[in-house]
């Protein structure tokens, strides 16, 4: 008995490959982890509608995303940030073409414990929160307690995009680093954690994150502009001043199935599911 | 006939055991070509000595001492830690524990080093740093003490495996002996077993210490992994491992991240290389 399973189990084993490559009506979307439920979201979808068709999603991170689209193992890397010259230097060397498509923008959303008093905050202080020049919350009007600085790990392009859009403030020569002694926690979810349990926690992450476990942000451009909060519509009309855009790369332009799955996610119908994740949809 | 067919068979064993040696070698070898390829982009002093670790930064930071002083304040603590309380295990398993307590410690030994590190470091994530931040009154729980606490958790069960077996196999008129002179029990576990065992002891301390600075799931977990040199055992550190596993999906391969991963994986392999030798001399020198 248990070796007639064991024989089913291999066969299975040995014949996996077959079915999942029977065809080429499988795609690989591989990625940024802030896009990972709407990836998700839109594959689900899109199998209901395409019975037959067949598309895996998984996290891990922008760089990781766009590094398997260089070596070929995913046909779609979804990236919270914009690829680096030297990513597309390798993918060239490898004969891999990266195609850039907008599919969505996101507010970055920085966060507080709710029992913190502070709620508005300028671009300038939160570079300075994070840079570690300001380190007390009482320098901002808060209770005397010291910040504990909660950041992703260097392979999220949530990181990436908040050191060079808010701590370097988009200039290419600034060297402003992350505080030394910032804790690099490896999801969102983890930092979305230790903020709604540390009063002294500041962290950041996608808007759809956002709970009443931990209080959102205000957030001035400069000293003396509106607060704003992160919200879709302020996103939209871009008074909120961290936003960016959520990115697919594909090899070269989109064909066949990936085309198929491009045009669903700009489609009314993909971009509803982006405003459903908590997203902000780009085709109105 | 029967000798072609031992013949085969023997050779056969023979390639079994160089195996290991060849796969440990082709590592090596590997670990090497990858990693001193960074030395051509920062100097050897500036890479173990560097203070800052900003690796996608251009151009990039590439220091691991606050890596290098964190896996060592880690492996630190959890070795004071668990030494104390695996030694003492060991003792009352070998010499003190009554025929079935001893099964039964055994077994539950066994069974703690069947624990999964990710979950130890999950269980640790949710009870440990939490009570670390409250007891000490810290800004944050994810701290280096956590890491050490439940590090010392999976080190002991070698331990303590290997010092009872060293406490077992001291021949049994050393202890008649000292029973013989008046000796009490204590004082012959103190002054006669432990001695005698001693580099049995020390080889199952190195051998856990091993262990611990190996470990990579359960300190990414709780001890913050933030790149600062540690003043001291309460503040977030991160260690050599957290930073191979944490980084080296993002690392562009061919960049100075990437090589520079790999030397980390050098540093790692000569600290573990050293530690098992030191174990070994210590198990030869009993015998």
């Amino acid at each position: 008995m248990l070796r007639k399973w064991f024989l089913i189990f291999a066969i299975l084993l040995i014949a996996s490959p077959a079915f999942a490559r029977s065809g080429k009506n499988s795609i690989q979307i591989k990625g940024s982890d802030t896009m990972v439920n709407l990836g998700q979201a839109w594959s689900e979808k899109y199998m209901e509608i395409n019975a037959g068709d067949f598309i895996a999603v998984t996290g891990g991170g922008s760089g990781t995303g766009l590094s398997s689209l260089i070596s070929g193992s995913c046909d779609i890397a979804m990236s919270s940030r914009n690829i680096k010259e030297k990513e597309i230097g390798l993918a060239k060397a490898k004969g891999i073409n990266p195609n850039e498509i907008k599919v969505a923008l996101d507010g970055l959303a920085v966060v507080v414990n709710p029992t913190n008093s502070v709620t508005n905050l300028t671009l300038d202080q939160l570079a300075g929160i994070f840079t570690g020049r300001i380190s007390n919350w009482k320098e901002l009007g808060g209770v005397d307690e010291k910040i504990v600085i909660l950041s992703r790990e260097v392979n999220s392009g949530t990181h990436v995009y908040f050191k060079e859009h808010v701590l370097r403030k988009n200039d290419p020569a600034s060297q402003e680093e992350f505080a030394s002694n910032a804790l690099m926690l490896s999801s969102s979810q983890a930092i979305a954690d230790e903020v709604a349990s540390n009063p002294a926690a500041i962290g950041y992450y996608g808007m759809g994150y956002i709970s009443p476990k931990q209080k959102a942000v205000h957030i001035a451009k400069t000293e003396g502009a509106e607060f704003v909060i992160p919200a879709i519509e302020n996103v939209i009309n871009g008074t909120y001043p961290i936003s960016r855009p959520l990115l697919l790369y594909t090899n070269g332009t989109p064909e066949g199935l990936v085309k198929k799955f491009v045009d669903f996610a700009l489609s009314k119908e993909g971009q509803d599911i982006v405003l459903k994740t908590d997203f902000v949809p780009v085709v109105k | 006939m029967r000798k072609i067919k031992e013949f085969i068979i023997e050779k056969m064993i023979l390639l079994c055991g160089l195996a290991a040696i060849f796969f440990v070698g082709l590592i090596f070898l590997f670990l090497l070509k990858e990693g001193l390829a960074v030395f051509k982009m920062v100097g050897p002093f500036d890479f173990l000595f560097g203070k800052s670790w900003y690796p996608i930064s251009e151009p990039p930071k590439l220091g691991i001492l606050p890596l290098i002083m964190g896996s060592l304040l880690v492996t630190l603590g959890a070795a004071i830690i668990s030494i104390p309380i695996g030694v003492g295990c060991a003792v009352y398993i070998a010499e003190i524990a009554p025929g079935k307590t001893k099964e039964i410690l055994k077994a539950g030994i066994e069974l703690l080093a069947a624990i999964p590190s990710v979950v130890l470091g999950f269980i640790g994530m949710v009870t440990l740093v939490p009570l670390v931040k409250n007891l000490f009154h810290l800004p944050t729980g994810l701290t280096a003490l956590s890491g050490s606490i439940m590090l010392a958790f999976m080190a002991m069960p070698t331990i303590v495996s290997i010092a009872e077996d060293a406490l077992y196999s001291i021949p049994r008129n050393y202890k008649e002996g000292a029973f013989a002179l008046g000796a009490t029990h204590w004082q012959t576990i103190w002054r006669v077993l432990l001695p005698a065992a001693s580099s049995g002891i020390l080889a199952a301390v190195m051998l856990g210490i091993g262990r611990v600075i190996g470990e990579t799931m359960a300190v990414m977990m709780i001890t913050g992994n933030a790149a600062v040199l540690p003043q001291s055992i309460l503040v977030p550190i991160r260690t050599l491992t957290a930073t191979v596993a944490a980084e080296m999906g993002e690392a562009v391969v061919g960049s100075e991240h990437y090589f520079a991963l790999f030397a980390i994986g050098i540093v790692l392999f000569i600290i573990s290389f050293i530690i098992n030798v030191t174990a070994d001399l210590f198990l030869h020198k009993k015998q």
